[in-house]
This record gives structure tokens, sequence and C-alpha cells, in this order.
């Protein structure tokens, strides 16, 4: 799976959590930036993830994302390890 | 059941034309998602939940604090979920004196707030109960030493059934049972927990709802009361018309056990009250065999209220059942391992419940568990006897058959009515019909036994309990009246009969009664309400058509003129008090 790939599904992911079909993510993209994403959604966007691509991020890691681009990055790292 | 995501895409939609309900929410973890969920499932089952989120882990001050904003919401439902973990914490900083009185504490707790919320609130109270937690600090020597956190926590929930059998307005959702279905790293994302506080894993998130919402919907009326009943490959394998009685599948034997089970639970639930009718596509002769032959068959004859098996068309027998059952069709159950008849049934009849019903029988009963579909707010034991008066139902109608006119047939009935004001022995039942009754309900006003109790003791209340029974036998408390005395009028709270008994004069015999009492109390004017409902269209002109005069200007408001009016002549008698 290419970078590419992972960021269009993520996107899907938010769409669909968020209930927004306007939502595009770019690497840079931050929570501010996206009406709704907040603490709360940010729970329901990990948990959809998590089952979307079959991985499992730790308590901490869920935290730490510093925008779109690392939390793909985090993904792609999990999906190879697995 | 739907995820929570697609839940909560129903809050965008509009549920201002739902029936709209008032829930306060308390949790000592964090319930926003919990909220949502709810709100959510209320959109696809036709309720507007309006939603009064307490903040995080303020259910104390809120309650004992009776200033607080949640009383000024005025709930009809206040939902309390205190959880596992905070009452762990709570017990691992408590010496071992405190620990062995832990749970007495903590319900004794719980029992100050159900009163202190009560006292001051009409709404019910619903209490979720705590899943366990092996903390395994004794291993399974927990179960041997009131030192515990797992001795404790049981010890809790027991207690919270039996507050709950005291305080009639309390009622349990059984989370600790949720948890023993789906297990508890379902039940809780540790990681989600650690970070959020929030206690409920997406997961269970619509299940928890559901379990919630059942227990509301059923104080407020919404039950299920009645299952239609497939015959083949449904309460025994196999097909009678084919196989023959020899070789249907029933008893101990292979896949026979399964149908055998799940007659046992038939049973249990006709005991409880549900009605069982069987719908089936046969010969009427050879559907009846098994019931009456075959040795290994739990559900016999007298288990059926009604049993229709023709070659017609399922939905018309489904309506032709309703007929003369007399409840909504939303109350009724469909059960058939057809997915054909399933559909068309689905199709005909939209509003009745017909599960999908897995292929394998073998998994028809955990299925059906698994659905509660029988959740209920009250239970007496005349809910028993219901088959019996359905039964008893079918032979007036026959009578009726036979009857050349309507007189004929009610004077041969031979009905007697007892008359009697709310006591503690018909209480429950008096309680149970406000709950239960949605056709023949002028107001719609839902009482649990302590609001009974309570009106009971008002000097200012007049209250009348209706027993009726025939040659054929008891139809027990089938109508209840509350009037409330205002100076010279007497305004009728609640005007309730249950739906076995229309086109008896029944109503005539309760005006009666009740004009009598309006002299005896030296009141000179009756005053009715009809507040409509989706469902009690049927009372719309009933204060017109006894004889009530509209009030000018006043759309719903009836009055009558005690002075005026002449007894209705009723085919009822009086019974006697003491005879």
């Amino acid at each position: 799976m290419t970078d590419a790939d992972v960021l269009k599904q993520v996107n899907e992911i938010f769409i669909d959590v968020l209930d927004n079909e306007s939502i595009v993510l770019k690497r840079e993209t931050v929570a501010k930036d996206v009406e709704e994403w907040d603490s709360l959604t940010h729970i329901q966007l990990i948990v959809t993830v998590e089952k979307h691509f079959k991985i499992k991020f730790t308590a901490a890691e869920i935290l730490k994302f510093r925008d779109v681009g690392h939390f793909c990055d985090e993904i792609i790292r999990k999906l190879g390890a697995s | 059941m739907k995820s929570f995501n697609e839940l909560k895409k129903n809050i965008k939609k509009d549920r201002s034309h739902l029936k709209t309900v008032k829930i306060a929410i308390l949790g000592d973890s964090a319930i926003q998602l919990l909220v949502q969920a709810i709100k959510g499932y209320g959109h696809d089952i036709g309720y507007n939940f309006d939603i009064w989120e307490a903040d995080y882990d303020q259910i104390d001050r809120l309650v004992l604090d009776t200033s607080s904003e949640f009383y000024q919401f005025n709930p009809e439902f206040v939902v309390i979920f205190h959880s596992s973990h905070k009452l762990l914490s709570k017990f691992y900083r408590l010496d071992n004196d405190g620990k062995s009185v832990f749970a007495r504490r903590h319900i004794e707790h719980v029992a100050t707030l159900y009163q202190t919320i009560t006292d001051k609130l009409a709404g019910k109270v619903v209490l979720l109960n705590y899943p366990e937690i092996n903390d395994s600090i004794f291993g399974n020597y927990a179960n041997k030493t009131d030192l515990s956190f797992v001795y404790q926590l049981r010890s809790i929930n027991v207690e919270l059934m039996n507050l709950a059998r005291k305080f009639s307005g309390l009622f349990i959702v059984d989370l600790c049972l949720q948890q023993g279905h789906c297990g508890a790293g379902f039940m809780t994302d540790r990681k989600v927990f650690i970070n959020t506080d929030i206690l409920f894993s997406m997961d269970f998130l619509p299940l928890a709802a559901k379990n919630i919402v059942d227990v509301v919907i059923s104080v407020m009326g919404n039950l299920k009361k009645c299952i239609i009943l497939d015959l083949d490959n449904t309460v025994w394998g196999g097909v009678i018309g084919d196989d023959g009685i020899e070789n249907i599948q029933i008893g101990d034997l292979g896949i026979g056990k399964a149908f055998t089970e799940f007659q046992w639970w038939l049973k249990q639930l006709k005991q409880r009250g549900i009605i069982l009718a069987v719908c089936s596509k046969n010969d009427e002769n050879i559907a009846r065999e098994p019931f009456a032959k075959h040795p290994d068959m739990v559900l016999k004859i007298e288990d059926i209220s009604i049993f229709v098996a023709n070659w017609e068309n399922k939905a018309v027998n489904i309506k032709y059942i309703q007929g003369i059952l007399n409840i909504g069709f939303d109350s009724m159950v469909f059960l058939d391992d057809s997915p054909f008849e399933r559909n068309m049934v689905r199709t005909c009849i939209p509003e009745i419940a017909v599960p999908e019903l897995p292929e394998d029988p073998a998994e028809y009963l955990p299925f059906l568990r698994s659905l509660n579909l029988f959740e209920t707010a009250s239970f007496t034991p005349e809910d028993g006897q219901r088959t019996e008066q359905y039964q008893q139902e079918a032979k007036r109608a026959f009578i009726l058959e036979q009857s050349t006119n309507e007189d004929d047939f009610l004077g041969a009935l031979g009905m007697i009515c007892e008359v009697q004001a709310f006591d503690k022995f018909n209480t429950p039942r008096v309680a149970q019909l406000t709950q239960r009754s949605n056709q023949f309900n002028l107001r719609t006003v839902r009482y649990t036994d302590e609001d009974i109790r309570r009106l009971a003791e008002r000097p200012d209340v007049l209250t009348f309990a209706f027993s009726l029974l025939d040659r054929f036998g008891s139809y027990g408390l089938i109508s209840a009246v509350v009037l409330e005395k205002r100076s010279k009028v007497l305004f009728i709270d609640t005007w309730i009969m249950s739906c076995r008994v229309l086109k008896r004069g029944m109503e005539m015999f309760v005006l009666n009664t009740l004009v009598r009492a309006a002299r005896r109390a030296g009141c000179t004017e009756i005053r009715g309400e009809y507040l409509p409902t989706l469902k009690n269209g049927m009372v719309k002109d009933h204060y017109k058509n006894l004889g009530f005069r509209l009030e000018p200007g006043k759309d719903n408001f009836w009055c009558l003129m005690v002075n005026d009016y002449q007894d209705n002549r009723t085919y009822i008698a009086l019974k006697e008090q003491g005879a």
C-alpha cells in the first residue's frame, strides 16, 4: 500500500465518521483545520482506522499524532510490522 | 444492530415529529458518546430523546442539591450510571472495616439518591448495575472473604435487585449480564478508557444504548404482548403434513433437542403472560395432531390462545388473530423459519416485529434471547392467566355468532362487576393497566405501584378498580378510573379499560358508578379530557358518546352535569361488597 493509498483511505474514514463529504486531508492537515475533529471524534477516528487497517494503537500513541501525515506514517509502519 | 457511527448520523436528522421523552443522564465516567448513541437509537425506533447530560462525575452534587439544574430540567427518566471502575478505586482506599461494609454503604447511598430524586420529581430512575471486575487480588478465594472487591460488587448487584423490588420507580439495566454475554474486552476499549474515561467501546455503545432504551420504553408501555408461531421447522423439525407425526423432530435426540428447548422457552413466556398464537400453512387437524398426541411436545393446545391453520395468506391470518386479541400489531412478534413468509408479513404489516431467524434451529434460542424482545415494566400473577382469558374470549365469540342480536348476547353472558377503590391487593394490576393500555386510555398517564399508592392516600382523589366476570370466567381487573376532586367538579385524571371488554357496555356501567360517586361527594359536574396519542383514536368520541358536552372554546375538554344524568342501561350486575 502506498502513502497515497493510505491517505486516501484515511480521508474516506474522516468523511464517514465526521459525516462531512467536503473533507480533503493533506499530510500537513491538523485537528483545528477540520470542523468537528475534536477529542471525542478523534477517538472514533482512531478506532475506525484500527478496524479498517486491522492494526492496534497503544494508549500513548493515540495522543501524539502531530498531523495527518504523521498519523499515516504510523499506520504504514504498523502495516509493515504486522 | 447498527454501528455507533450509523447511530450518530441519525442525530442530524429531524426528530421533532417523533414522541419526545425527557431523559437526564448522570455518570461518573465520560458519557457524551453514550448520549449520542441513545439519541441516534431513539430515532430508529420512533422516539425523540431530549437528553440532559450531566457534567462529568457530578452525580451526588446534582442529585442531593435539589436546586440544581438537573431538577430544573424535570426529566421523565433519570439514568444513573456509576461505573465499577470508580467503585473499585473507592474500595481500594478503604481499610478492612470499610471494605466489609462497602456494599451496604453503597446501597444506602443509592437508596438516598433514589428517594431524593423521587421526592422532588415524578420521573422514574433507571440505574445501570455493575459489570464484575476480577481484580485478582484474592484469586478464587475472593468468593470466601467479604474483604474482596468481587464479593462486595456481587453483593451490590444482588442488593440492587432487592432495592428495585422495594422501590417501584427504580429500574435496573443489567449491564452485568451484557458483559457476561460479550466479554469485558469487548465492552471496554482500554486505550480509550485510559485516555478519555469513556468506559464503553465503540462496538458496545449501541448495545448499551439499546438496553437503556429497552427499559425506558417498556416503562412507557411499549411492550410485546404476543408471539405468533409458525409450526413446521419453527416449533418442531420437519413438515408435519409430509413427514407425519412419528417423523417430526422434537425430543431429546439430535436437532429435536433444539426445538424442545425452544418450546420450553415459549412456555415460560406464556406463563409470564405473553400470548402464544399459531399461524400455520396446514390442514388444521394435521397441525393440531402433534399438540394432542406427540409425547415430546412441550407446548400443549391449552398453551395456545388462538390456533389458525389453513392455506390462506399469513398476513390475512395475522390480521384475523389481531382482531380477536385486540392489541396493536406493534406488540406482536412473528416467528417463522421461512424467509418468504417473513418478508411477506413484514411488507403487509410493517409494525409487527419479525426477527430474522438464523438458518440453524440450534441458533434460534440464543438469537431470540439476545434481542431482548420481552422487556416488561411490571409483572403480576394475573399475567399468567392471560391465555385462559383469550380462550374464554374465543368461546364468547362463538356465543356472539349464535346470538340474533347484541342484547341477547350481552344478556346471555351474565356479567357481574366488582367495584373497589385502589388498595394494596389491586395496586400492582392497576399500575400495570396504566402502563399497558394504549388504546382505551383517555389521557395515557402512566403510574407505578408507588404512584398508585400515593393516589389512593390522597383525600381529594377518588379511585375505582373494576373487575368483571361472566359465565365463561373472570376477565380480571379490566378498568380503572382516577377522579380528582376540584371543589364541585370531579376531573377524570385517568380512565382506562382493557380492550378485551369492549362492546360489553362496560363504559356505561363505569359512568353510572362515577355519577353515583359524584353525587355522594356533593359534586355537580364531571369533567373529562381526551389527550390524543397515536394509539388512542378509538376513544376520541368517548365522552361525546356518553353524553358529555364539549366545553365551549376548548378542543378536548368534556363536561357532564350530574343532575341531568340518568343511569345508562347495561347488562352488568354490580357485585355487592362482601358478597
